[in-house]
């Protein structure tokens, strides 16, 4: 169909506008309903899309029928494609979860919610750096309003950070902008990519240090080392489904670096090819052991639970810095795991927390839970999964990373922090699973039924785990193509993206003599 | 005119800069729209600078770059709205916090014991 790659972003946007008007914004009921039927919608779409860009190749759309690069164009490939799914699947469940009472707490829940997609999946399926930043903003506005939704003191401290940290960094993100406009002429990735070859060696250093801002940017976004401290307070804080939700936001700015510094400035960019490797190998290895530390340190299990969002962070960008085809496809197959048991085990966290009382989450001696049997299976697959035990998608996704570091200086490093954060994780999810489950005093009160919504929210979250390894063949075979996509320059299909032309342009002159 | 305008931008950002670093979320505030203001010029500035050139091509002798104008509008339509969002949060935060301070509480200075000393005597 022509129109697929842009279905969704305008699908959340419509939704999102009708809830606001009458018929739906009466009834909290009328937009469960209406917004769970516009998430599946979504979710049917995606696999839609997805399997196009696997069987036809990458579709683009241009916005006005401007050829790039001159207009706006959307680009999907098989990683927006494998994103944008992810995000509606996660989606998914979050909002089950909610509509078990969670959006209740305040107003407008399902609209904003609705917004986030939007942003979401626009920043994934944009081809023009600029709209990546539109949509960036699009969807920061909306987490603001998210996290904070429901209220209350926690909340607001956590969001001023958040939000003053991120307006910083689209501050960033613009002058980066300014400076990659000013010395390649575009906007439009894919030409971004071809014109860095031709740079005389003043404009390097320029588009050097435009490049290095947008790291940076992105860092914040994904939570890399020095920009990570805003990360576990703020998830920590917010409520359970925006949580799970915002397990997807991290990875948001790890696709941004996998877009901006392996299309643009990936093995073909001449003099700043691999230019932020050098910088990722370190962060990411001291990501991961501060993330670890955090883990143990934490008093609670929804801190330790924002501090493995941390880890899975460093995780991930280390294997995108070993800069190998079999590592990127590691790291797309771990970025599948890691969000969906991350927003599982937020979810489960909420749960567990509403049944302890005072005590809430904290690692102390409190009243039994009323449903230990449930919760407890539900929390031990997520800590194996997480801590990487053989029958689930942690262990194949964590083999897949190990595998691919087989250079002598990679496996020095890889290895033993990937193996002793596995070990460390068994001993804080241990602890965690004994004193929540085991170490109760007081009186054991009736066990109340769940609610239904929330059960499967959970069980569509953690059943990935499970489908990840059953269908491993099918989805690493994906990955690898999906990583040999990003590692190769093949130009766009249909896209009239002439060089020469672009030369011929008055802005392309004007660049060019400067 | 480049010198010049190279230095506003960068007064404005580092006076932003500076200003971010501060602790009360008023100060805070206005150190964003400095900041913005900054980011406005530079992106402004990324189509090169050229005198008495329109837009639009045919109109004069010269033609100034389009796009970064375009870009602009756009920067400044969202600082905006993001400004004004920061100040309604931040009143939120004075009012549940009971103080402006960005960690929603002031940090209290250790006071030296000679000056409690001095105080008391």
């Amino acid at each position: 169909m022509l129109h697929l790659p842009i279905l969704p972003i305008l699908l959340p946007m419509l939704a999102a506008a009708l809830m606001l008007l009458p018929p739906l914004s009466q009834s909290i009921t009328r937009q469960r309903l209406f917004a769970v039927t516009i998430m599946i919608t979504l979710v049917i779409v995606s696999v839609w899309l997805l399997l196009t860009c696997h069987q036809q190749g990458t579709q683009l759309y241009v916005l006005g029928g401007w050829q790039p690069p001159f207009g706006i164009a959307l680009v999907a490939d098989r990683l927006s494609a494998l994103m944008v799914l992810l995000t509606a699947i996660l989606g998914l469940g979050a909002q089950l979860y909610a509509c078990a009472g969670d959006d209740k707490e305040g107003m407008y829940f399902h609209p904003l919610f609705m917004f986030q997609m939007l942003g979401v999946n626009g920043a994934f399926l944009t081809g023009d750096i600029f709209n990546l930043f539109v949509f960036f903003e699009v969807l920061l506005i909306a987490s603001y309003a998210l996290l904070i939704h429901g209220g209350g003191k926690q909340k607001t401290k956590a969001n001023v950070h958040y939000v003053i940290l991120n307006l910083v960094g689209s501050s960033i993100f613009l002058f980066a902008l300014g400076i990659l406009y000013g010395t390649l002429g575009t906007l439009n990735i894919q030409d971004m990519a071809m014109k860095v070859v031709s740079l005389n060696e003043q404009q390097q250093a320029l588009t050097k240090a435009g490049g290095l801002l947008l790291l940076v940017v992105f860092g914040l976004k994904a939570a890399l080392l020095p920009l990570h401290f805003w990360l576990p307070k703020t998830y920590a804080a917010t409520s359970a489904p925006v949580a799970a939700l915002f397990a997807i936001m991290t990875k948001i700015g790890v696709y941004s670096i996998l877009r901006v510094h392996m299309t643009i400035f990936g093995q073909d960019a001449g003099a700043l090819a691999h230019m932020a490797i050098p910088w990722l190998w370190p962060l990411a290895l001291l990501t991961i052991v501060m993330g670890t530390i955090g883990v143990l340190a934490s008093p609670g299990l929804r801190l330790s639970i924002a501090n493995l969002v941390v880890v899975s962070v460093g995780t991930l960008l280390l294997a995108v810095a070993i800069q190998r085809e079999s590592a990127t496809s590691a790291a797309l197959y771990y970025m599948i795991h890691s969000t969906f048991i991350t927003g599982a085990l937020f979810l489960i966290a909420d749960m567990i927390t509403k049944q302890r009382g005072k005590a809430e989450d904290r690692y102390v001696i409190a009243r039994p839970l009323q449903n230990p049997k449930i919760l407890g299976i539900a929390f031990f697959i997520a800590a194996l999964t997480v801590v990487g035990m053989p029958p689930f998608s942690g262990f194949v996704s964590k083999i897949l990373i190990l595998q691919a570091a087989n250079s002598m200086r990679e496996t020095l490093w890889v290895w033993p922090i990937l193996l002793l954060i596995s070990l460390v994780f068994l001993v804080a999810l241990s602890r965690a699973g004994t004193t929540i489950f085991w170490r109760a005093a007081g009186d054991n009160t009736q066990g109340k039924p769940l609610a239904p919504l929330k059960c499967i929210a959970i069980a569509l979250l953690l059943g990935a785990s499970p489908v990840l390894v059953i269908f491993g063949g099918p989805i690493t075979q994906y990955t690898q193509l999906t990583a040999a996509q990003l590692h190769s320059k093949a130009p766009l299909p249909n896209s009239k993206l002439p060089i020469k032309k672009a030369k011929e342009m008055p802005t392309g002159q004007s660049h060019n003599a400067n | 005119m480049e010198v010049i305008y190279a230095f506003c931008v960068g007064l404005l950002a580092a006076c932003g800069f500076f200003l971010v670093l501060r602790g009360r979320t008023f100060i805070v505030v206005m150190g964003l729209t400095l900041l913005s203001y900054a980011v406005n010029l530079f992106l402004f500035a990324s189509g090169r600078l050229t005198l008495n050139g329109a837009a639009v091509l045919g109109q004069s002798a010269q033609y100034s770059d389009p796009l970064p104008q375009a870009l602009v509008l756009t920067a400044i339509v969202i600082g905006f709205a993001m400004t004004a969002f920061l100040v309604i949060l931040a009143m939120r935060s004075r009012a549940d916090q009971g103080n402006d301070h960005v960690d929603g509480q002031i940090p209290v200075r250790p006071v030296s014991p000679s000056l409690l000393d001095k105080r008391n005597g």
